[in-house]
């Protein structure tokens, strides 16, 4: 098969390059409930792909057929121009895509710098033996680990609760921590569920001005679920909207959003 | 110094060293319930289990030599050499890593996302099932372990310490065996400390026993890190194993030992490995000087009882053990 592979430019002058992610006719079912209904979209090297829909419509289990978490019933996941098999969690994160949860998955017993070195264990080759035989080797990739996350640490300014442990923390901040874990990995495709949701008006605007940042200083691509319908618009490059598992719209902000059956969805179905 | 008091001294050191040897088999709970939340009742079989192997494999014995027989009209039993106790202490290391690794392949593995009293019901099941594969492989017959530990008072202590107390005061009577099996708990648990902060495998370990969830994402195979602490637990039981089995013999009463880590984990909370060690020493002096102050006055054997009334004081008053934080319900 082959696949489309040509290069676009954002109006921020950033280039979008090829498809990194591909779903193909998706299909996942928890029983007798259909939450992804034959569903296909793509994913471009660099840009922000938001995923939006009412409550319900199969944007979380989407992003948890991505990251290996649920096992779809059909269709394909394309992963760098290659069919990927049916992947563990743990594989697919193996493979450079780091997420965050809906309801935030820490390590409340750690402390904030714990939590992030937890993200650099994929990057720590050395195994128990040779981390005890080679101690140099061990000590320069535990130098480096350490400043790739004192890096994300300064990054999303969250330096000064850096010995907390998670648990104490309020949960705008927690959400913070999860995305610096995700970072630490130096992934290539970052996937956010409602990074923002339940956030005031300045933490929202702190994060999206870290995923714009991120984006555009790691070159990460990201795809995020946002209900907040101005941060979508302000944040992404392309959007596919989802409702009842169906997949009613794909495009940029602006086709999205005129779009007839968005608007009857959004207008139909009650949404936070 | 009075005589009575050093010898109440010489008992808090006795409780103490008895203390370490619980905590020892109350780690091996901890390590596999904080990973997985599974209580192992098969850690007392385990160490039975593997201090079988160790003695079978050291005098040379063949595995599964009655049926072997059995099936095959032969009249084999031992394969005529002696492995060296190193050797034979490795060799038994892998059979308890292999015994991990088949106990998460063919178990727990079909059981994951099962309730608790699920997965605990599955661990009784392991427990009889190995201890009749110890007695397949092994025979049933105690056992001596014979690995050379030294035994008996420890005189060096006894002579250093008799002028302290007068002539009623003949010194410290310590057991060497004690005092070596101190030893060797304290080095386990300083690796285990060291290997699960310092290193990336340890560190996984951790992360499995906060959130699964979380570990899956930062790529950690879950399969892998529940091996590891069954393997780990495996080791915890065989030191728990030999140090038990060298004083009274390899035989089915070894796998009771795990009843005394019971009030050890009640007191230490189940997922703290401090708790372990503290509550293991607490336990230890507790019995011991209970048995020496109070015991006379009510008959004495109270070392049977003493540790479960502690540990259920313990509990109505503090049930999250020692160091277990409070939880209070979200609502
Ligand atoms: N593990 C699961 N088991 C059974 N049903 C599930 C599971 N996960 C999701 N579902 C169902 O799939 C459908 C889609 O759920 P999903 O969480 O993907 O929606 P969503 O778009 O993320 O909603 P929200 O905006 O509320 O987060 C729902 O009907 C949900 O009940
Ligand atoms: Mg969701």
């Amino acid at each position: 098969m082959t696949q489309v592979l040509e290069s676009y430019q954002t109006e921020d002058g950033r280039t979008i390059g090829d498809v990194v992610l591909d779903l193909k006719n998706i299909t996942l079912r928890f029983g007798g409930v259909e939450a992804i209904k034959n569903i296909s979209f793509n994913i471009r090297q660099g840009e922000i792909r938001a995923i939006i829909g009412p409550n319900g419509a199969g944007k979380s289990s989407m992003l948890n057929v991505i990251s290996g978490f649920y096992t779809p019933q059909e269709g394909e996941v394309w992963f760098n121009g290659k069919p990927r098999a049916p992947l563990r969690p743990y594989q697919v994160a193996r493979q450079g895509i780091a997420r965050t949860f809906q309801n935030i998955a820490l390590f409340e017993g750690m402390s904030v710098l714990d939590n992030v070195m937890t993200g650099r264990l994929n990057h720590m080759k050395s195994g128990m033996l040779s981390q005890a035989i080679w101690k140099g080797k061990a000590e320069r990739e535990e130098i480096e680990n350490r400043e790739r996350v004192e890096h994300v640490i300064d990054f999303l300014e969250i330096q000064s609760i850096r010995k907390t442990p998670v648990g104490r923390l309020p949960y705008g901040l927690k959400k913070r921590v999860e995305l610096a874990r995700a970072l630490a990995a130096e992934p290539n495709l970052l996937l956010l569920d409602e990074p923002m949701a339940g956030m005031n008006v300045e933490e929202k605007e702190d994060m999206s001005r870290f995923i714009l940042d991120v984006n555009d200083e790691f070159g990460t691509t990201i795809a995020l679920i946002e209900h907040d319908m101005g941060v979508v618009m302000d944040l992404s490059d392309r959007v596919v909207v989802m409702d009842y598992g169906r997949k009613i719209g794909d495009g940029t902000p602006d086709e999205v959003r005129s779009n007839q059956d968005v608007i009857d969805a959004y207008l139909g179905v009650s949404n936070d | 110094m009075s005589a009575d008091f050093l010898y109440g001294v010489e008992v808090v050191i006795n409780g103490l060293m008895s203390g370490v040897m619980y905590a020892l088999v109350a780690l091996g709970f901890v390590l596999i319930f904080k990973a997985s939340g599974i209580f192992n009742f098969a850690q007392g079989v385990m160490a039975l289990f593997s201090a079988l192997t160790l003695v079978g494999i050291m005098e040379g014995q063949v595995p599964f030599a009655h049926l072997i027989n059995a099936i095959f009209g032969t009249h084999i039993h031992n394969f005529g050499w002696e492995v060296p106790a190193l050797l034979a202490i490795f060799l038994t290391v892998l059979v308890m890593v292999a015994f991990a690794w088949a106990v998460q392949k063919f178990l727990f593995r079909h059981l994951v996302g099962q309730e608790p009293i699920i997965l605990f019901m599955a661990t009784i099941g392991l427990a009889y099932f190995l201890e009749g594969i110890g007695d397949l492989m092994w025979g049933s017959e105690i056992r001596t372990l014979a690995l050379g530990l030294p035994q008996g008072g420890a005189r060096f202590i006894e002579d250093a310490t008799a002028g302290l107390g007068g002539d009623d005061f003949y010194g410290f009577f310590i057991d060497k065996l004690d005092i070596v099996a101190s030893i060797v708990a304290i080095i386990l648990v300083a690796s285990l400390v060291i290997f699960s902060q310092y290193t990336k495998h340890g560190r996984a370990m951790r992360a499995v026993a906060d959130d699964h969830q979380a570990a899956l994402s930062v790529g950690i195979s879950l399969n892998f890190v529940w091996v590891l602490v069954w393997s780990l637990a495996g080791i915890v039981a065989l030191v728990a194993g030999v140090m038990w089995g060298a004083k009274s013999g390899v035989q089915f009463s070894l796998s009771l030992i795990a009843l005394k880590a019971l009030p050890v984990l009640m007191l230490g909370g189940f997922t703290s490995i401090p708790g372990a060690i503290v509550g293991g020493l607490i336990i230890g002096v507790g019995e011991k000087l209970f048995e020496y102050l109070i015991g006379p006055m009510v008959g004495g054997a109270t070392e049977n009882w003493f540790a479960y009334v502690l540990a259920l004081l313990f509990l109505v008053f503090r049930p999250q053990g020692l160091f277990g934080e409070k939880i209070i319900e979200r609502v």
